[in-house]
């Protein structure tokens, strides 16, 4: 089931049309990647899931019925741009941030006590903002974020900002709400961090979405023509031995064994690759690779802008 | 409306926890206790030295012409120059010597007081009204008129106009100009000073909020609608409590402040001091009589007109006014906030908004001479303008329907520019990274949700 579908929204601000028939689709209890370029429309659409801002066209459903207002007490949000109140104290304004979500005085109090422990920051209750470091920072904007335990979270590059120590324990943390039921939809520009986490992807290029799935089956979909070798012999030999069809895309030797990387211009069931090389060296692996998300995400929005005429 | 609460509440309490209002709550009073009671205070300690001023009369007519008074003693000396006691001044115990030449009649400057210090104005003012009546008798003397005294007497003349107002119910009610002045002008300029003093504080709030960037965390919990009038509320408690403070405290401060200084502790002479200090530090000074029978008379009739002064109608007027003109200005305050990043940036947008601040201070003025002219009932309709040259008309008095129409204006105006006001602010909260101008606020309100 789908805890949150966006169908063919649009939004136009001005002269520029900042989301063009956008639908997505997050199964519940997935982890949801949100991709694209700077200005491709992500934040837009995050605002428009948070009733920040609304849809020129289009609906937003969740739970399986149209959007309301009380929604928000079950949405939990970290923007790009997110900040605290510098001069006021941590606890007053954690407490403050977790009131506004619906949460009384009392709940918010014992689930706040909760958190701090859980994160290791007790001491800071009647520290003021502006004395924290920004990590120190990050993590009570973290907690802010999941302090009604809200079934859907939406993370807007929520690990700028970290060192890799706080930032891993945010990504466990991430991946500990999962495991507790909740819905997580991220945005980032860091690609390691969606392949390790996320089930689904969307790719939002120049206002539309260009890309959907599952992330196995957009890498897999996206990988049949390149194929990874572990050879022993002499490269050169096997680049002169292939025929047009096959081009050495990259090559690293180590100790006598050669990592190859081998590009299928046209892929059909009839590969011959292996037939090429045996006669000039020893094969002692051979696998499908699996292009990294960086390179589609690169590829993809190159070859739509090129389909396009958008720079 | 819970979510307006609770913004409200936090508004509310970071600014009164903070110790610059607790500092400005303390010290405003004791700056106006301190405007109203030293000059009163400074009134009554009026040089308690016994001075002694040796007079050399060559002119040899004033011996007992001038008026001693409680302590201004003169010795006439006979027989001396100006020369042999310059010698011995020092040593004398004279605080002046006052020389009288010959010809004082006829020249002007041929009086002339030596001291070693300088000598204040009471006293040269004295000795000159005294040389002065005393010249001016001699010489209607020397027409040798016929019961002159008795003349003299009848032709003495003090005559000052009292204004009584009459209501509509018959009532004669005993009224002050100069009072009715003194409270428009303090009033008015106070509601514009605290128009801009809790407005910016509005602005500061927004600026704030948007470049810490906490205001998206924000509004995904409340509508920037709500966080915008939480905040203009919560600001608008503040200001109701520190001006009621204000009032307590320095009617606090006057009340011990006058019982403790003054030798007289009876209050209601404290009070008539009060009344004079302030009438002369509004510039009422040529109203203030030449003579002490005048004087009381004049004070006591501000004491009449004092306890005339609907104080209900006026203290609720300038609440009311205050916080419609803060309610209106604190909107357009909130929009300039949401377009800037920070302070620095906000001069130009706050420009246009100054304007009819400054042009109702400038109406302000021409109002306390003709608090019902054109201009005045005009200005105090306009909304913008109102809750300044109202409140200089009210102290002397406005017609209800008056009231009535310009308060409604000024509701609806505040109702509609909030409204305005929210659309710049939802959007413009949310832009980074660029100053923004009015021309593009105004397309701000016409973007959808």
């Amino acid at each position: 089931m789908n805890i949150l579908t966006t169908s063919n929204i649009e939004k136009r601000f001005a002269t520029h049309l900042a989301l063009d028939d956008v639908s997505i689709s997050v199964p519940e209890g997935s982890i949801y990647g949100l991709l694209g370029p700077n200005g491709a429309g992500k934040t837009t659409l995050i605002r428009i899931i948070n009733q920040i801002t609304g849809p020129d066209k289009g609906s937003v459903e969740f739970s399986g019925r149209p959007l309301k207002a009380d929604d928000i007490y079950n949405i939990g949000y970290l923007p790009e741009e997110r900040g605290l109140y510098k001069k006021m104290k941590v606890g007053e304004q954690a407490l403050y941030l977790a009131r506004l979500k619906g949460l009384s005085r009392h709940d918010a109090l014992k689930r706040l006590k909760f958190w701090f422990e859980k994160m290791e920051i007790q001491g800071w209750w009647d520290k003021k903002i502006e004395e924290l470091s920004k990590g120190m920072a990050q993590k009570i904007q973290f907690v802010v974020t999941v302090i009604h335990d809200p079934k859907l979270l939406i993370f807007d590059e929520p690990f700028s900002g970290f060192d890799p120590i706080n930032a891993n324990l945010i990504k466990n943390e991430i991946l500990d709400l999962k495991k507790n039921g909740a819905t997580v939809i991220f945005s980032t520009h860091n690609m390691g961090s969606v392949e390790e986490m996320c089930d689904h992807i969307t790719l939002i290029n120049k206002s539309k979405n260009i890309l959907s799935g599952p992330i196995d089956k957009v890498r897999q979909s996206y990988g049949s023509n390149v194929f990874e070798l572990l050879l022993r012999g002499d490269i050169e030999k096997v680049r002169e031995n292939l025929g047009s069809n096959y081009e050495l895309v990259s090559h690293k030797e180590d100790a006598g064994l050669v990592n190859a990387q081998v590009k299928v211009h046209n892929y059909s069931e009839d590969n011959r690759l292996l037939k090429e090389i045996i006669p000039v060296a020893e094969i002692l692996g051979f696998k499908q690779a699996v292009p990294s998300m960086n390179d589609i995400f690169i590829q993809v929005v190159q070859e739509y802008n090129k389909a396009h005429g958008l720079k | 409306m819970n979510k307006i609460m609770l913004v409200l509440e936090r508004e509310f309490l970071t600014r009164v926890r903070k110790k610059s209002f607790i500092i400005m709550t303390i010290l405003t009073p004791i700056l106006f206790a301190a405007l109203m009671i030293v000059p009163a205070v400074i009134a009554t300690l009026e040089d308690k030295n016994e001075r002694h001023i040796a007079v050399i009369d060559d002119a040899g007519i004033f011996e007992g012409a001038i008026p001693e008074t409680e302590y201004l003693k003169f010795t006439f000396l006979h027989d001396v120059e100006v020369d042999d006691i310059k010698e011995t001044f020092y040593d004398s115990n004279y605080y002046a010597v006052l020389f009288i030449g010959k010809m004082v009649a006829s020249t002007p400057d041929a009086v002339v007081l030596y001291s070693d210090k300088q000598p204040s104005i009471d006293i040269t003012s004295h000795i000159s009204s005294a040389l002065k009546n005393e010249i001016e008798s001699q010489k209607l003397m020397s027409y040798d008129i016929e019961n002159l005294d008795e003349i003299l007497n009848n032709i003495k003349t003090s005559v000052r106009v009292r204004t009584i107002k009459w209501t509509k119910s018959g009532e004669a009610k005993e009224s002050s100009t100069e009072l009715a002045m003194g409270l428009a002008y303090i009033l008015s300029f106070m509601v514009y000073m605290l128009i801009f003093l809790f407005g910016t504080q509005v602005m500061r709030g927004v600026i704030e909020e948007k470049s810490s960037r906490i205001v998206e965390v924000i509004v995904s919990s409340v509508k920037p609608f709500q966080l915008m009038m939480g905040k203009i509320l919560g600001i608008a408690a503040v200001s109701l409590v520190q001006i009621v403070l204000w009032i307590i405290l320095t009617f606090g401060l006057v009340t011990v402040g006058t019982s403790l200084l003054m030798d007289k502790p009876d209050t209601a002479d404290a009070n008539k001091q009060m009344v004079t200090s302030i009438m002369e530090a509004q510039g009422g000074a040529q109203m203030i009589p030449d003579t002490a029978a005048a004087d009381n008379d004049f004070v006591s009739e501000m004491m009449g007109a004092l306890s005339n002064v609907n104080f209900v109608l006026i203290i609720g007027g300038f609440i009311f006014f205050f916080i419609g003109g803060y309610l209106l200005y604190a909107a357009m305050f909130a929009a300039v906030g949401s377009a800037v990043e920070n302070e620095a940036d906000t001069q130009q947008l706050v420009m246009p908004i100054t304007i009819p601040l400054i042009i109702a201070i400038v109406v302000m003025v021409s109002g306390l001479r003709s608090p019902d002219g054109a201009i005045s009932f005009w200005f105090s309709m306009i909304p913008f303008t109102s809750p300044i040259v109202m409140i200089t008309r009210l102290p002397y008095g406005v017609p209800t329907w008056e009231l009535i129409l310009s308060g409604s204006l000024l509701i609806v105006t505040f109702i509609a520019m909030t409204w305005l006001a929210a659309k710049i602010y939802r959007t413009g909260i949310l832009l980074y990274g660029k100053k923004h101008t009015w021309g593009e606020m105004w397309k701000w309100i016409r973007y959808s949700n």
